[in-house]
C-alpha cells in the first residue's frame, strides 16, 4: 500500500468527503489512518458527548469545519429539562486553546453563550461560517460580535432558535469593508432590525445566495432588497402583506420576475393571500417552499400555488390544505422526497385537517419519497385498522428509500412488524402511544439494521425488550425511553453489561437515587454510545448508571 | 393520538419509595389528569409534549395581524347583571376553553352570584351581527369579535341550554 508518496495519497483522499468514507479510509492501515487523520478538514458529531473536545482535536488537528449536535431530540417537545446539558463552551474553549482553523460551525440542540459567541469570533481568524439549529442561550449581542469580528464571514444561518432580542443593532455591526456574505438567515429574530443597515448590506454583498428575512421586514423593503439581489438562490420573506393594488405591490412583481434563481422560498408568517400571485413566476422552478408559518393561508390557496410547483423536492406545509389538496400534490410534485404536513392548530392536533386518504395519495403518487412528517385526525379502530394493513404496509412498501419515520397513535405489533420487514432503510424512527407488547420494539430492533437514532414514549415496552439485544445499541447513535414499561434495574443492567454505552436517567422527582428500588419504572431514559465514559456537566436530575 | 380506549395509560407512579407516599412527580401527574378531565371528553389531549410540535413552531405558529409582535385584541366584556364591563386581550388566549377559564376569572363573583340561571357567551362581529361564540376557527373569530357579551339564557330566545364554558368548548369543527 506505500507504493505513493503520501502527498499522492492525501491529494487522493481530498476527493473523498463522505464522513463513512473517510472512516473506512482510516482503518486501511496504520498509513493511510494517519494521512487521513491529518488531512481531515470536516467532522460530524452527532451527540456531542460521545467525544470530548480534546480527544476531537487530538484525532483531528486539522479540524476547520465541526457540526455538533446537543440535546436529544425530545428536547423539542419539552421532554428534556432545562440545563440538561449540550454546551458550546467547552469546546470553542478546547479549539482556541488548541488554534485550531475553525472555520465552521454548525450546531443543533446546543446551549450557546453569548461569551461563547464572543470567544468564537475573536479566535479563528478564517471563521467564515456558522448555523444554529433550535439552539438557545445567546442573545443579539453575541450576533454582534460575530458579525463586527468575523471578518471573513460568508454564512450566519439562525433556524428555529430562541434569541433573546436586545434590539442592539446587530446587524449594523457588519463593518462596511464586509462584503462576502453569501447566505444570511435571521427569521427566528423577534425584534426590529436596521432596515437602511440591511439594504446596505444586501447591496454590497454581490455572493449573497440566501436570505431569510424576520417579520419585521415589512413587504416594501422586501422589493428593494429583491432589487438589490437579483441573484438570490433561496428566500426567506418577512412580513408578506399588502394592498395587491398598491405601487408597492407591481414593483415586487417586477421585482420577482427578474428573480430567476430562486429555487427555496419560505416565510410568509404574516400574508395576504391576494399577494401570492405575485410568486407565480417563480414556481416553476422551485425545489423547497416551506409554508409551515404560512397560517393565513386557506387550501385553495395553497394548491393554487402548488399547481405551479412541478420541480418541489421538499415541502412544508400546514394541514389545512386538506387530502384534497394533497391529492393536487401527489399529482403535481413528481419529483417529491421530503414532505412534512404541520398542524394548524398546533396545540390541539386533533382537529387536522387531513386523514390517511392524503398520506397513502402522496404515497401513491410520489415515488421519490423518502422523508414523511404527518399529522393528520384522530382515526376510529376501523379505519385503524385498515391503516395498518393497507397504509403503512403501502406506504412503507412503496416508499422503501424511507429513512425517518414518527408515528404515534392506537398502533398494534403488527405496524412494527411491517416496519421492521420493509424499512431497510430506516436510519430514525420516532413512537408515541403505540404498540401492544414488546414485540413491537423487537420488531424494529431486528428489522431495521440501519437503524441510528430510536425515541419512544408512552409505548408498553419494557425489560425485555430493552435488553434482548443490548449490542445493538452499539451501533446507533442513540436510543430514548420515556414513560415506557422499562424498569431501573434492567437500565443498571444495561449500563453494567455496555461500557461503550451511557446511560442517563432524567429523574425530575425529588427521589435520592440510592434509596429506589430496582423494580421502580423509570420515567424518562437517554442511552448513547461514547468513547469517553460519563459526562461531568451531568446537572443533578441527571442520574449516569 | 392519546384518545378513548388508550384513555390515559400513564403509569401511576414513576420513581417513589415502594409503597410509600406519592413522589412529587406522581402528584403533579394527578393533577394534570384531573384538570385533563374536561379536556379528554372533548378528545384535547393535555399530555406533556403532546402533540410532537417542536416548541419554537408552536409558539410562532399564529401570525400577528398587525406586524408588531405586541398586538393585541382588547374587546370589551359585559355581561348581565355585573356592574362593571370589563375588558379582555383575546391574542393572549389559545381557544376557547382559554377564554372561558379567563371569563370565568374576570366574573366568576357575578357568575356564583346570579341564582342559577344560565349563561350564553355571543358576540359582535365586524358586520355588526351578534353571533353565538364557538362556531368558528379561533383565528377566525379573534379577528372578527369586536365585542362579547355574556347573556342571560332567559333573555335569549332559540339559543339552547349551555354553560358559557360548555358553549365556548362545543365542538368547534366537528
Amino acid at each position: 500500500m506505500n507504493y505513493f508518496p503520501d502527498e499522492v495519497l492525501e491529494h487522493v483522499f481530498d476527493f473523498i468527503t463522505s464522513h463513512k468514507d473517510r472512516n473506512s479510509v482510516s482503518l486501511v492501515c496504520k498509513s493511510w489512518y494517519k494521512i487521513e487523520k491529518f488531512s481531515r478538514q470536516k467532522v460530524f458529531i452527532g451527540n456531542c458527548y460521545s467525544i470530548s473536545p480534546e480527544r476531537l482535536i487530538a484525532r483531528f488537528p486539522g479540524l476547520k469545519s465541526l457540526t455538533l449536535k446537543g440535546k436529544p431530540h425530545f428536547a423539542d417537545f419539552n421532554l428534556v429539562p432545562d440545563d440538561w446539558g449540550g454546551f458550546l463552551y467547552p469546546w470553542i474553549k478546547a479549539m482556541a486553546k488548541s488554534r485550531i482553523g475553525l472555520e465552521e460551525l454548525r450546531l443543533k440542540r446546543m446551549v450557546v453563550s453569548d461569551e461563547s459567541l464572543e470567544l468564537l469570533s475573536k479566535s479563528f481568524p478564517n471563521f467564515r461560517s456558522l448555523v444554529l439549529v433550535s439552539c438557545e442561550g445567546f442573545s443579539t449581542d453575541g450576533l454582534a460580535a460575530i458579525a463586527a469580528n468575523c471578518k471573513l464571514l460568508r454564512e450566519l444561518d439562525l433556524q428555529e432558535n430562541e434569541v433573546e432580542d436586545h434590539r442592539g443593532h446587530w446587524l449594523s455591526c457588519f463593518p462596511e469593508t464586509s462584503t462576502s456574505l453569501v447566505s444570511l438567515n435571521f427569521a427566528c429574530l423577534k425584534g426590529e432590525i436596521n432596515l437602511a443597515s440591511l439594504e446596505r448590506l444586501v447591496a454590497r454583498s454581490p455572493n449573497l445566495k440566501s436570505l431569510r428575512l424576520n417579520r419585521a421586514v415589512p413587504f416594501d423593503m422586501l422589493q428593494k432588497l429583491l432589487m438589490r439581489a437579483p441573484q438570490l438562490v433561496d428566500l426567506g420573506t418577512g412580513s408578506y402583506v399588502h394592498d395587491p393594488s398598491s405601487e408597492a405591490y407591481n414593483k415586487l412583481k417586477a421585482a420577482i420576475q427578474s428573480c430567476n434563481s430562486i429555487r427555496s422560498l419560505s416565510g410568509f408568517l404574516e400574508v395576504a393571500p391576494r399577494c401570492m400571485s405575485a410568486i407565480y413566476p417563480i414556481c416553476k422552478n422551485l425545489t423547497f417552499l416551506n409554508l409551515s408559518y404560512a397560517a393565513g393561508l386557506q387550501s385553495n390557496e395553497l394548491t393554487n400555488l402548488i399547481q405551479h410547483c412541478r420541480k418541489l423536492q421538499r415541502l412544508w406545509i400546514l394541514d389545512c390544505i386538506g387530502d384534497k389538496g394533497l391529492g393536487v400534490v401527489a399529482s403535481t410534485c413528481k419529483e417529491l422526497q421530503e414532505l412534512r404536513v404541520f398542524p394548524s392548530d398546533p396545540f390541539d392536533a386533533g382537529n387536522a385537517a387531513v386523514t390517511e386518504e392524503g398520506l397513502v395519495l402522496v404515497s401513491a403518487g410520489c415515488p421519490k419519497l423518502n422523508s414523511l412528517l404527518y399529522f393528520c385526525q384522530q382515526m376510529t379502530n376501523a379505519a385503524l385498522i385498515t391503516v395498518a394493513k393497507n397504509c403503512f404496509g403501502a406506504i412503507v412498501r412503496s416508499c422503501k428509500g424511507l429513512k425517518r419515520l414518527s408515528l404515534s397513535g392506537l398502533l398494534t405489533d403488527q405496524v412494527f412488524y411491517y416496519i421492521g420487514m420493509y424499512a431497510k432503510q430506516l436510519e430514525m424512527l420516532s413512537i408515541a402511544f403505540a404498540g401492544d407488547s414488546d414485540k413491537g420494539m423487537l420488531y424494529v430492533l431486528n428489522g431495521c439494521k440501519k437503524l441510528r437514532k430510536l425515541e419512544i414514549r408512552d409505548c408498553p415496552f419494557g425489560d425485555a425488550a430493552l435488553l434482548e439485544d443490548m449490542g445493538k445499541y452499539e451501533t446507533m447513535r442513540s436510543l430514548w425511553m420515556s414513560s415506557c414499561e422499562v424498569t431501573l434495574g434492567a437500565c443498571k443492567t444495561l449500563a453494567k453489561k455496555m461500557p461503550n454505552l451511557n446511560v442517563e436517567i432524567i429523574n425530575e422527582s425529588e427521589q435520592v437515587e440510592f434509596n429506589l428500588d430496582d423494580r421502580l419504572k423509570v420515567d424518562k431514559m437517554y442511552l448513547y454510545r461514547t468513547v469517553v465514559g460519563h459526562r461531568k456537566d451531568a446537572p443533578e436530575f441527571v442520574w449516569l448508571l | 393520538m392519546a384518545k378513548e380506549g388508550l384513555g390515559f395509560e400513564i403509569t401511576e407512579l414513576r420513581l417513589g419509595l415502594p409503597g410509600g407516599s406519592m413522589t412529587e412527580k406522581s402528584v403533579k401527574k394527578r393533577v394534570f389528569s384531573e384538570i385533563s378531565e374536561e379536556e379528554k371528553s372533548n378528545g384535547k389531549s393535555q399530555v406533556v409534549g403532546w402533540p410532537p410540535v417542536c416548541s419554537y413552531r408552536k409558539k410562532n405558529s399564529f401570525g400577528d395581524k398587525d406586524g408588531s409582535k405586541t398586538s393585541k385584541f382588547y374587546v370589551k366584556v359585559s355581561m348581565d347583571g355585573a356592574p362593571f364591563l370589563r375588558k379582555i386581550d383575546l391574542a393572549l388566549h389559545k381557544g376557547y376553553s382559554d377564554l372561558a377559564t379567563a371569563l370565568e376569572k374576570l366574573f366568576g363573583e357575578a357568575l356564583r352570584d346570579a341564582d342559577s340561571c344560565e349563561f350564553v357567551p355571543i358576540y359582535e362581529d365586524k358586520d355588526g351581527d351578534w353571533m353565538l361564540a364557538g362556531d368558528v376557527p379561533w383565528e377566525m373569530f379573534i379577528e372578527s369579535c369586536k365585542r362579547l357579551r355574556i347573556m342571560k339564557k332567559t333573555d335569549v330566545k332559540g339559543f339552547g341550554v349551555l354553560q358559557p364554558r360548555e358553549a365556548l368548548k362545543g365542538t368547534m369543527k366537528e
